[in-house]
């Protein structure tokens, strides 16, 4: 591969074919999300019951709800629920669990211990249910379902990072750096942390698109993001109980949830290639 | 001699491994006992093989681990009495160059970055034409500071970790089995540019090594050492051996001569584990001298002359072995 | 000769590692194939054991003729008649070429069994001789011993036990003593030359070591970035080298007596394959390199005496 050196990892994954077409898709589900108000003609929340129920055609692209409302625009509205809600709750396991992380493997001794204990312990219980017993705690509604989201995968980034840590913090640079009178933080910031970044980086990728699926099983169940403000999950869940009737008003939601959460998991593993520094080519 | 650098005192060095839930730990003394001086200017090396504990005494002695007991001075100034931020400020006069060229290199590290560091870990830059002058000094191209570990061959990164021994101008360096992972003719250029550095920077050198012909090419005084202690200082590089150990391990280094094949007095059995020591002298077991006392007595290490050795029976001077 | 390497060139994809490389070994000797690393010592093993299909790479010209039979025409099942029970591997790293939850007893049982069609009991007391004969003290109980239960030496010796089991003729060995203390290195390679010549096997002997190449070997065959530089008996080598890579890796190696600053290195380092320079692949480090040396790659030529050597302008006048 002849790739320019000065491309980011982002832009290196973006440069294969199947990286890009995945990179590609999520772009344009970012921008329609962002333009949804510009980009259609109708409202997400007015009903218009003598429209109701109508299957796709040329003037309702993707069918309209049992409240005639238009199924598209929906969609887009509900794009903004999901992804914000998805990416920001892992933008926060990341950064706690990191943090968490990286000082257990560091420091090692008693902290160690208590965050190990506390993390395995809702590791020993699937994602979803750490979640519904937290969204019952706080109560439903997009804050209260980021946090759960959150929390529920903080597990993971916190082993993967102390982990990580741990194996870099025995490496000889490291000691090498110490051995030039480097400060514990010096060694955090500048060694560890870097090093432990980009693993912890594409799970935390792969990760959101579980998360879309967790937003949504909780938008199903009427846990999320509370009506008429429309998520996938909610969709799909009013969807359910008119699956034969109207078919399209699952389908839709279901497809956006299912092409997001490919296309996310096939740019990570372009992510996992593109940041491995020994890919870079060698110089003369 | 002159002022000493280092002064080491019966350091001894206590490691606990294995025990869990139901296991005792284990404990193994890495270093027994071991006090060292190294006068300025000096380039003293130490040899031994797996296990005799000379990497942990170069630790020890740059206080990158801690002593169970014993002290270490450098300059005069006793290293565990320093607080962490004096400490830190010693290291800038006292560095090291360790075995692995790969892993002693930080992959995500260009190789300015590698040579900035030396500053960087005390918020420092470094002085403008600094790096060049280090690249320069090490012989390695200037327009190299952008390359990565990985774009090295192990003979530059083993350069690089070199010159970032040398960038705060240090009094003291240890090197640490600097050519073991290396071709013999990239090992002999490093050494060529060690020997060059010494004599243009006035360094001392604390150098580790399993290979005694290399130790002794290239070192003005020898410590051997086996199973965590002292056994012979040989007060110059061509000194006849006194202990059996060291006899073997000259016998064991093959020249490159066919006309010198060496008939091995075969140096029979391994190395025991340092978990489980025999109460006398360590070497006993596989040492041809060995008699009664040395499995019950440990010998002590003497220096009637500057020659020292622990052996209750040393090889003659003159007496073929 | 048990074993002769003729013209020999080796191929993985479009790259070219290895080519023209000609050696032989006799019963009862040992040659040694010296290099740096990256000069295709270690693939130049795998082709005499067949073994190149497992890095994608193959035979591209010459032959392997191993008691009459060139192993570079048979196909892989008839290559597996030979592998271990002929031709025997000694790998570098004991660590590795052990099983880990297999007891080393039974790890060499199953050559005999599998290559000699010896029973449970016959294998074992064959094991016990072989090892004993290997000076490993109290062999029965080692034999109920795991791996990691053993040190590093002991181990080498449960591998070359391993190699000898099947009664092979000829010894592959590549670095079998590199990852070893100096003081077990030495024991391990006296036990290697005792059994050559006692036995009558032929050794390949792959090292970097000039040392150890002294010790030991009767041909010394040297490669320098996937050919042969010069191969000649040991003795003449190391008295009068030809070659000036050969003289300068001799250089390289500090012995007893040696003056402050008389070691010099090889300036430079061996290229990477897809970097051969034209040419004398030497030449950009060799300090005798004339202008011919990176126009013209200097021809293997036979020696009046023995042996062979590639240079435009050796160190002596004994060429052609």
């Amino acid at each position: 591969m002849s790739l320019p050196r000065s491309l980011s990892p982002l832009g290196r994954a973006m440069a294969t074919p199947l990286g890009g077409l995945a990179g590609g898709w999520l772009i344009l589900v970012i921008l329609a999300a962002v333009l949804a108000p510009v980009l259609t003609p109708y409202d997400y929340d007015i009903q218009n019951l003598p429209q109701s129920f109508r299957a796709p055609d040329a003037e309702h692209w993707l069918g309209t709800d049992e409240f005639g409302r238009d199924l598209l625009t929906r969609i887009l509205f509900g794009a903004r629920t999901s992804l914000s809600v998805a990416v920001t709750s892992i933008l926060i396991s990341v950064a706690a669990g990191m943090i968490l992380g990286a000082l257990a493997g560091y420091l090692g001794g008693r902290f160690d211990r208590i965050v190990t204990t506390l993390v395995d312990l809702t590791w020993s219980f699937p994602e979803i249910l750490v979640a519904l017993i937290l969204v019952a705690i706080i109560g439903p509604g997009a804050t209260g379902t980021m946090v759960a989201i959150a929390v529920a995968y903080l597990a993971q980034f916190t082993r993967l990072t102390r982990a990580q840590v741990m194996a870099i913090r025995a490496e000889t640079y490291v000691e090498a750096a110490r051995s030039l009178g480097a400060s514990d933080a010096h060694i955090l910031i500048r060694h560890l942390i870097p090093n432990a970044l980009a693993p912890v980086l594409v799970t935390a990728m792969l990760s959101t698109g579980d998360a879309i699926i967790l937003e949504a099983t909780l938008g199903f169940f009427g846990l999320g993001a509370q009506p008429p403000v429309p998520s996938w999950g909610s969709m799909m869940s009013s969807g359910s109980a008119l699956l034969f009737k109207a078919p399209w008003i699952i389908i839709f939601p279901g497809l956006a949830v299912a092409a997001a959460v490919i296309a996310i998991n096939v740019f990570g593993g372009a992510l996992i290639a593109a940041l491995d520094v020994r890919s870079r080519p060698r110089e003369g | 001699m002159a002022e000493p650098l280092i002064v080491a005192r019966q350091l001894v060095r206590q490691f606990r491994s294995g025990g869990g839930f139901l296991a005792r730990p284990a404990t193994m003394l890495a270093v027994r006992g071991v006090s060292l001086t190294v006068a300025r200017g000096e380039v003293v090396g130490i040899v031994g093989e797996s296990g005799c504990g000379k990497s942990t005494l170069a630790r020890l002695i740059l206080r990158l681990i801690a002593p169970t007991s014993g002290q270490v001075l450098f300059d005069g100034i006793d290293l565990g009495r320093l607080g962490k931020r004096e400490m830190r400020q010693v290291r800038k006069r006292m560095t090291m160059v360790f075995q692995d060229p790969y892993s002693s290199l930080d992959p995500r590290y260009t190789l300015s970055d590698v040579l900035s560091e030396p500053f960087a870990v005390h918020g420092e830059a470094p002085p403008p034409g600094r790096i060049a002058a280090l690249l320069d000094q090490v012989g390695l191209a200037r327009d190299m500071g952008g390359s990565y570990p990985h774009q090295l061959s192990g003979g530059q990164r083993q350069r690089a970790g070199i010159a970032r021994a040398l960038a705060r101008s240090p009094e003291l360096i240890v090197l640490d089995e600097p050519t073991a992972s290396l071709d013999v003719s990239i090992q002999a250029q490093v050494i060529d540019l060690l020997s060059s550095l010494r004599r243009d920077l006035g360094l001392t050198y604390l150098f580790i090594s399993h290979d005694l012909g290399l130790v002794r090419y290239f070192c003005d005084r020898i410590v051997v050492m086996y199973l965590g202690a002292v056994v012979e200082v040989m007060p110059a590089a061509g000194s006849m051996p006194r202990h059996p150990y060291t006899r073997a391990l000259i016998d064991s280094t093959f020249a490159p001569d066919p006309g010198k094949r060496r008939k091995l007095e075969a140096l029979t059995g391994e190395i025991p584990s340092a978990f489980n020591l025999p109460p006398g002298c360590a070497f006993a077991a596989r040492c041809p001298r060995a008699s009664e006392r040395c499995r019950r007595e440990a010998p002590d290490l003497q220096s009637p002359d500057g020659h020292a050795v622990a052996c209750f029976h040393p090889i003659e001077e003159g007496a073929s072995a | 000769m048990l074993l002769s390497v003729e013209d020999l060139s080796v191929h993985i994809g479009v790259i070219n590692p290895l080519s023209d490389l000609s050696f032989g070994v006799d019963r009862g000797q040992i040659l040694g194939l010296v290099g740096e690393s990256g000069s295709g010592k270690s693939l130049t093993a795998m082709a005499v054991m067949g073994l190149l299909p497992l890095i994608g790479g193959r035979i591209s010209a010459g032959r392997i003729l191993f008691d009459g039979t060139d192993l570079a025409k048979l196909p892989e099942a008839a290559l597996r008649g030979y592998r271990g029970r002929r031709i025997a591997l000694v790998t570098q790293n004991p660590m590795t070429a052990l099983d880990p939850v297999v007891r080393v007893g039974r790890q060499v049982d199953v050559m005999g069994r599998m290559h000699l069609g010896l029973s449970a009991d016959e294998a074992r007391r064959r094991t016990i001789e072989l090892l004993t004969r290997l000076r490993i003290p109290e062999a029965q109980a080692v034999c109920e011993a795991y791996p990691h239960q053993l040190s590093g030496g002991m181990k080498q010796r449960i591998v070359i036990a391993i190699a000898l089991a099947g009664e092979p003729d000829l010894i592959v060995a590549d670095e079998p003593t590199t990852a070893l203390d100096v003081t077990v290195q030495a024991q391990i390679i006296h036990l290697l030359g005792e059994l050559v010549r006692d036995r009558g096997l032929g050794m390949l002997l792959i090292t970097h070591d000039m040392g150890v190449v002294a010790q030991v070997c009767d041909q010394v065959a040297v490669l320098y970035a996937g050919r042969l530089a010069e191969s000649r008996p040991a003795e003449a080598l190391f008295e009068h080298p030809l070659h000036p890579y050969t003289s300068a890796l001799i250089g390289c190696i500090p012995r007893d007596g040696m003056a402050p600053g008389s070691l010099h290195g090889i300036a430079g380092a061996v290229p990477s394959v897809a970097r051969y320079p034209a040419g004398c692949r030497f030449h950009p480090r060799c300090p005798r390199a004339g202008e011919i040396c990176a126009r013209q790659t200097p021809e293997l030529t036979e020696l009046t005496g023995a042996g062979r050597l590639a240079c435009h302008f050796p160190l002596e006048g004994t060429h052609g």
